[in-house]
């Protein structure tokens, strides 16, 4: 490797687009495209009477409208269960328009198609459903208490139930542990919901082209393979005659995992059917009400330990309210419950989950998928078993770690790729020394006595947590080296923002020694890379970076092969360097990566000047075998796929110290540092981003933003104007240190880096404001009118 | 009924532009849909995310709360006008990407007509100063950290071409 480009902070690739408005977003696509608009529930749970559209017809410019009975075979069935679990016994998924019962406040009822998104919404508010209102189920106790049901056939609301447990190296269970314990202490600990938000929502735009009979659909998803792979299923297409493109997409943070969404089978039929470009493009509110959430859980906790404060036995008991459907199965209290151990070794563990049917929207990933929850178990049970001792906080976390000589450590559990979860590298105390060394943890308490006389309040936090990275199955990456000796590279994942376009081409320069600005990098995109699983679960740079990896090692084999016979040389003396192949140390010796190209493809017709020398009287071709040799293809190209054993487990420590007014309780976040490790860097100034966006949404989790809904279903803050995100003014600076413990698991040596930030700021936080406030901190989020409650509560108990 | 149609005259972009749209037609959705300068972006349609920010005679406005026909006559700056006629990037444009101050791009355009307009007013802003003058847009990627350092940076830029 001769052009060093992997691991430098170059600059983004993709910026000069979306700095001089020349994006392509979902919405900016399809100028004249039908609009479509839908009505959907405003009950939270009834059946639906009747549906009248008579007043809706009048409207100008109106195309149609359907309800579920309009939908024919496949299109009108429930939309699929995406990942199936044993335990998942009462799996139930949403019809694509609702059929006789709506189960949340935006719920699809009918959709509309005009001419304008303007005209769609008048017919839109012009059609009369009639509803009779069934009970509503809302709050997870309330819904796991089981008197009324969210679906008729699902008893106790539970749609899963889940026991794993991992004895200890005496054999015993979790429970017989805790109780020969010298200590023991059982609390229980909440979550609430909030939401991915990205600021783009989600959309679709699908042209049929009746003469081909093939359907282009793009869509802002975070998988455009599995949308087209669903579409071609519900149309009943020929996969090869649907495409599907993800474009610019305006942020994802797991919600746009999911699909097909009833409008990404709907949009594309109405196409068909209409035979006209139709688009749907989500606006605020439906986001709040019809995408997805994520976080509300109720967790118990009993753990036993000893003197020191080392975890004997750990039992947890989770619900979690999935909302009123589970296309996403069981995945984010999979993830809780596997990634709740963090950088520990523990004695023994038990952990069991009911996952409960609610009638509000559903649930599924949102960036950091149930670990923010499972985290804050497992830091404030390290926090309390400090408490407890009397025990510096940073000192009972050491007790526990999981030490580096200890790799590969299995934690004895099933994780969410259905793998085990065995760790396979880390450094858990140099992280905490980094950490602590960051934060100033030893000098703390010495600020806060000094605070403390000036009449302020002060209090230091701290979280740890290992994230399982890179999920499998696989992605793949192709490799095209063009006769003017450009680099394209594709790879059917998707973006969202975190620069993909850079750091694959970053990888694919220096794997091949090109100049960077030769390397163009598409995602997203089934016409050019139609294999391919998703961007979810931190895995985009760990799964295609290292398939784009491989595949540029067998195009620069093949160049290599090439250029040796063109050079008469041996392949093992050459080296490509600016794009040039040349034997090492001749520099005379040598020829640009674009001939190789041409010679890569033997020709009978010569499109120009440098394509004569392919062509059969060129004089270059050996008459001793056929042009194409056996085992060859064609052309300067490689496609190769990553498809790891296992995930790779990246980690993390942050800390933050708080300040809390005394007479207000309003809490200011003074300094915030984060220690991660996501093994090898490709660019760190985008790695860094992606902890920066990561720890700001995580403030957000812990301070500001809560899905409130009320007792009959309705999102009470559906808004941006009530849904609290984080403005500049809310976000702290974050300063920060990384670790690099490469992953042996692939070839790259790189750990995912995309939820890291997130994960664990909600437990850091708590911990700041308990050690502030000297009250416990049992749920998250916190507002200051719930800390005032709680100091209230605690100074006259 | 067809809806009444009205007609309008924006400067967009130094570029005088006729439409003609309903008494309804946000101004987000004219620039959008009949100019077609998509550059400019609708997160929320209710005035708090930022993302439709474009410069009014000059000032920062969110073109999702203005209707179109009530602009009939004003001078209007999108994204799309910030760049020089000859391609080149503003300093704000720059300092954006130099300090990676965007990800998914997608409130960028609402940032960068906010920047513009503050940095003109007050072209060597304290840290505080920033923080207020970008508090009014959300951005869901980046933290807000690379955002700050590039105002600064654009200042600075600005700085060494007067």
């Amino acid at each position: 490797m001769t052009t060093k480009l992997f691991g430098e902070p170059v600059q983004r690739r993709e910026d000069r687009r979306l700095i001089t408005g020349q994006g392509r977003y979902l919405d900016d696509l399809g100028q004249g495209a039908l609009a479509a608009a839908f009505v959907r529930s405003p009950h939270a749970h009834a059946r639906i009477r009747d549906i009248d559209v008579s007043a809706a017809l009048d409207v100008d410019g109106l195309v149609a409208i359907y309800t579920w009975e309009d939908l024919p075979e496949r299109v009108r069935d429930p939309l699929p269960l995406l990942i199936p679990h044993p335990a998942l016994t009462h799996g139930r998924t949403a019809y694509p328009l609702a059929r006789d019962v709506v189960r949340h406040v935006g719920e699809p009822v009918v959709m509309v198609v005009a001419r304008d998104r303007y005209l769609a919404e008048d017919a839109a508010g012009l059609i009369e459903v009639g509803y009779e209102f069934l009970k509503p189920v809302v709050g997870i106790e309330e819904a796991a208490n089981g008197v009324h049901l969210v679906h008729e056939d699902v008893p106790g609301n539970v749609g899963a139930h889940l026991v794993q447990e991992v004895p200890s190296a005496q054999g015993l269970g979790a429970r017989e542990a805790i109780d020969a314990a010298p200590h023991v202490l059982s609390f229980r600990l909440d979550f609430e919901r909030s939401a991915s938000m990205p600021l783009e929502g989600r959309g679709v735009y699908a042209r049929w082209d009746a003469d081909d009979a093939s359907l282009r659909v793009y869509s802002s998803t975070q998988t455009s393979t599995s949308v087209r792979m669903a579409i071609a299923a519900k149309l009943a297409l020929p996969l090869p005659s649907v495409e599907v493109i993800a474009p610019d997409v305006g942020g994802g943070f797991g919600v746009k995992i999911v699909h097909p969404w009833p409008e990404e089978v709907l949009v594309p039929w109405a196409a068909m059917l209409l035979g006209r470009e139709v688009k749907w493009t989500e606006d605020r509110r439906e986001h709040f009400i019809s995408s997805a959430h994520e976080r509300g859980q109720v967790q118990h906790v009993r753990v036993g330990f000893d003197g020191e404060g080392r975890v004997l036995g750990l039992d947890v008991t989770i619900l979690h309210d999935h909302g009123a459907y589970t296309p996403y199965g069981i995945i984010v209290p999979i993830i809780t419950a596997t990634q709740l151990l963090g950088p520990y070794r523990i004695g023994a563990y038990r952990v069991e989950f009911s996952s409960i049917y609610t009638n509000t929207v559903q649930v599924t990933p949102y960036r950091g998928a149930g670990r923010p929850q499972g985290v804050f178990c497992m830091e404030r049970t390290m926090d309390r078993i400090a408490a407890h001792l009397g025990l510096d906080r940073t000192a009972v976390r050491a007790a526990n770690f999981i030490q580096p000589g200890e790799f590969p450590y299995d934690q004895g559990l099933i994780f969410q790729d259905g793998r085990p979860l065995i760790y396979d590298s880390g450094d858990y105390p140099e992280s905490l020394r980094m950490l602590k060394e960051l934060i100033g943890w030893d000098g703390f308490p010495a600020m806060k006595a000094e605070a403390a006389e000036r009449g302020r309040r002060l209090g230091i936090g701290i979280g740890c947590y290992v994230e399982g990275t890179g999920v499998g199955p696989y992605e793949g990456g192709h490799v095209q080296v063009t006769s003017d000796g450009r680099v394209h590279v594709s790879t059917g994942l998707t973006s969202q923002g975190q620069g993909h376009e850079t750091v694959f081409a970053q990888i694919a320069a220096t794997e091949l020694g090109v100049p960077l600005e030769k390397v163009s990098v598409v995602t997203g995109d089934t016409r050019r890379f139609g294999y391919a699983v998703g961007t979810f679960a931190s895995r985009a740079a760990v799964m295609s970076g290292n398939a784009i990896a491989l595949a540029c090692r067998k195009v620069r084999d093949k160049a290599l092969r090439i250029a040796a016979e063109a050079l008469e040389a041996d392949p093992r003396d050459l080296e490509i360097e600016d794009g040039v192949v040349r034997v090492a140390g001749h520099p005379g010796a040598s020829i640009p990566l674009a001939t190789v190209a041409v010679l890569s493809n033997p020709l009978r017709y010569a499109f120009d000047e440098e394509a004569q020398r392919a062509t059969q009287f060129s004089g270059a071709a050996s008459m001793d075998r056929p042009p194409v040799q056996e085992g060859e293809e064609p052309g300067l190209e490689g496609r190769d796929y990553y498809s790891p054993i296992r995930s790779t487990f990246a980690s993390g420590m942050h800390a933050a110290i708080v300040e809390t007014d005394p007479d207000t309780a309003e809490i200011h976040i003074l300094r915030y540092a984060v220690v991660h490790d996501c093994g090898r860097l490709i660019n760190p100034m985008i790695v860094e981003g992606q902890i920066h966006g990561g720890v700001a949404q995580g403030v957000g989790g812990a301070l500001y933003e809560r899905m409130v809904y009320d007792a009959h279903g309705q999102l009470l803050n559906a808004s941006f104007m009530d849904f609290l995100m984080p403005y500049a003014t809310e976000v702290p600076f974050i300063e920060t240190a990384h670790l690099e413990t490469p992953s042996p698991l692939n070839p790259l040596g790189i750990k995912g880096a995309g939820e890291a930030g997130v994960i664990p700021v909600s437990a850091v936080i708590a911990s700041a404001i308990e050690d502030a406030e000297g009250i416990t901190i049992e749920r998250m989020p916190i507002s200051p009118s719930e800390l005032h409650e709680l100091r209230s509560r605690t100074a006259s108990p | 009924m067809a809806e009444t149609l009205h007609e309008i005259s924006l400067t967009v972009n130094g570029v005088v532009r006729e439409v003609k749209v309903p008494g309804r037609r946000l101004l987000s959705d004219c620039l959008r849909h009949e100019l077609g300068l998509t550059g400019t972006h609708v997160g929320c349609e209710h005035g708090v995310c930022g993302c439709c920010t474009v410069l009014l005679d000059g000032d920062p406005v969110r073109s999702c709360l203005t209707f179109a026909v009530s602009v009939d006559g004003h001078e209007i700056t999108t994204v799309e006008g910030l760049s020089g006629p000859d391609g080149s990037l503003s300093p704000v444009q720059r300092a954006f990407s130099e300090c990676h101050a965007l990800q998914c791009g997608f409130c960028t355009p609402g940032f960068l007509c906010t920047v513009t307009a503050l940095l003109r007013d007050n072209p060597t802003p304290a840290d505080d100063e920033v923080v207020e003058g970008i508090s009014g847009n959300l951005c869901r990627c980046t933290g807000y950290q690379n955002i700050v350092k590039a105002v600064h940076r654009a200042a600075e830029l600005m700085g060494d071409e007067a």
